[in-house]
């Protein structure tokens, strides 16, 4: 099979097991919506809308978080895993397959967070939902290798956000820079630069984290 | 031999230049240990690389051991410019400070290396992930200075000046360059030293299971 051939099965699979349990949409619908929900008490009275933007940018992380750790976990526990690193494929065809069924959740999880925050909250610019495709796109390539690497270990869901944090702040540091600052070219200049490097670099690197 | 060596360059020239007050002398402490850091990540990625290249095991242990040294390096960074803030400002910590918080973001970084090194079980599988790890460390580091720098103007405004400067006075750079080489020599000792310490424990492992 050819290369996109691998990565168009692995990304269909990733795609088929979150869509065949039905309850995945609208269990994402309501997080989301609970989650704005507390932001809008956790803010004080006063806070400006920008504030909950930044609020608005951490739900997403940590949904990315829910999203990265559901990745790994049916090929962790049927042992797929290694059954997929002997597939005569490219290894790195899997992180992408994985990680474009992760952009797919993020995309989602999007779709029903930005409407819900211009509902209560304030609408969001042009701006801010091209932060939103960048980062997801930055939060789905690094994500996906953090996510290999933390499916094998023993802490599992405790590894991931250890990972993931520190490398998840220029992401966050990027989106609501373009989402609040009057002049957000800089910012998403920055997100798409962080984007082409860590994407290259998770590529060539995931080979190595799931084999020997 | 080195050790002491290391530690007679990088104290014993400090008292040679007074001339901006006491306060001031940390510097030739704190930007050092700062540069070590750098150097030990920096080290630690390549051997890293080397590793995945090779495949040979050896290099894990020399990646391992020079991010051991450049995360305490790092904490001494974080300690040494508390104190100068502390000295300078009234403040034991600042947001404005970029070098702290850079330091701030891969100290969580890299202890998240440990973290992963003690939940995966040793072999060839952990070596590679950690390697990988290292190299997207190094990675890192620009890219968060970066967003630090974005972040400045999103967090607050810089509040405090830092009296630096680029220009020094020629025994000030004496002074630093001197202060700079006694800190590399010192944590290219503490890594030869825990280097060896380490593999003679593994030798000694060794020889007491093939004798038991």
């Amino acid at each position: 099979m050819t290369y996109l051939g691998d990565v168009a099965a692995l990304a269909r699979t990733s795609l088929l097991l979150e869509l065949r349990s039905r309850d995945t949409v609208p269990a994402l619908l309501l997080f989301v919506v609970s989650a704005l929900v507390v932001f809008r008490f956790a803010l004080p009275a006063d806070a400006s809308d920008l504030a909950a933007i930044g609020l608005l940018w951490i739900a997403v992380v940590f949904t990315a978080i829910l999203a990265l750790t559901r990745a790994f976990v049916a090929e962790r526990e049927g042992r797929v895993l290694d059954g997929l690193v002997l597939a005569p494929c490219d290894r790195s065809a899997i992180w992408l397959g994985k990680a474009l069924g992760v952009l797919a959740f993020l995309l989602v999880a999007e779709a029903i967070a930005l409407p819900a925050f211009g509902l209560f909250f304030a609408p969001v610019d042009g701006a801010t939902v091209a932060a939103f495709l960048l980062a997801d796109l930055g939060i789905a390539a690094v994500g996906t290798l953090l996510a290999a690497i933390a499916a094998v270990s023993r802490a599992r869901e405790l590894l991931l956000p250890l990972l993931f944090l520190p490398l998840v702040i220029p992401v966050v540091v990027g989106g609501v820079g373009a989402s609040v600052e009057p002049d957000p070219g800089r910012y998403l200049a920055f997100l798409g630069l962080y984007d082409g490097i860590f994407a290259i670099l998770a590529w060539a690197t995931f080979e190595y984290v799931v084999t020997e | 031999m080195l050790l002491l060596a290391g530690i007679a360059l990088a104290f014993y020239w400090v008292p040679m230049a007074p001339l901006e007050g006491f306060r001031q002398r940390i510097f030739y402490i704190h930007v050092p240990v700062a540069l070590t850091a750098y150097a030990c990540f920096g080290w630690g990625a390549w051997k890293g690389l080397r590793l995945l290249w090779t495949r040979d095991q050896r290099h894990d242990l020399e990646s391992y051991t020079a991010i051991h040294i450049g995360t305490i390096f790092g904490i001494l960074t974080l300690v040494t410019g508390s104190i100068w803030a502390r000295t300078s400002w009234g403040v034991w910590w600042s947001w404005g400070e970029r070098q702290l918080v850079l330091f701030l973001v891969l100290f969580l970084f890299y202890s998240a290396y440990f973290m992963l090194r003690y939940s995966v079980d040793p072999g060839p599988r952990r070596a590679n992930m950690s390697a990988v790890y290292a190299l997207f460390g190094v990675v890192l580091i620009p890219i968060s200075f970066l967003a630090i720098r974005l972040a400045e103007d999103l967090i607050h405004p810089v509040v405090f000046d830092r009296d630096v400067g680029t220009n020094l006075a020629g025994s000030q750079l004496f002074t630093f360059v001197v202060c700079l080489a006694g800190m590399l020599v010192l944590a290219a000792a503490l890594y030869l030293n825990e280097l060896t310490g380490k593999r003679v424990d593994a030798r000694l492992r060794e020889l007491r299971e093939s004798l038991a």
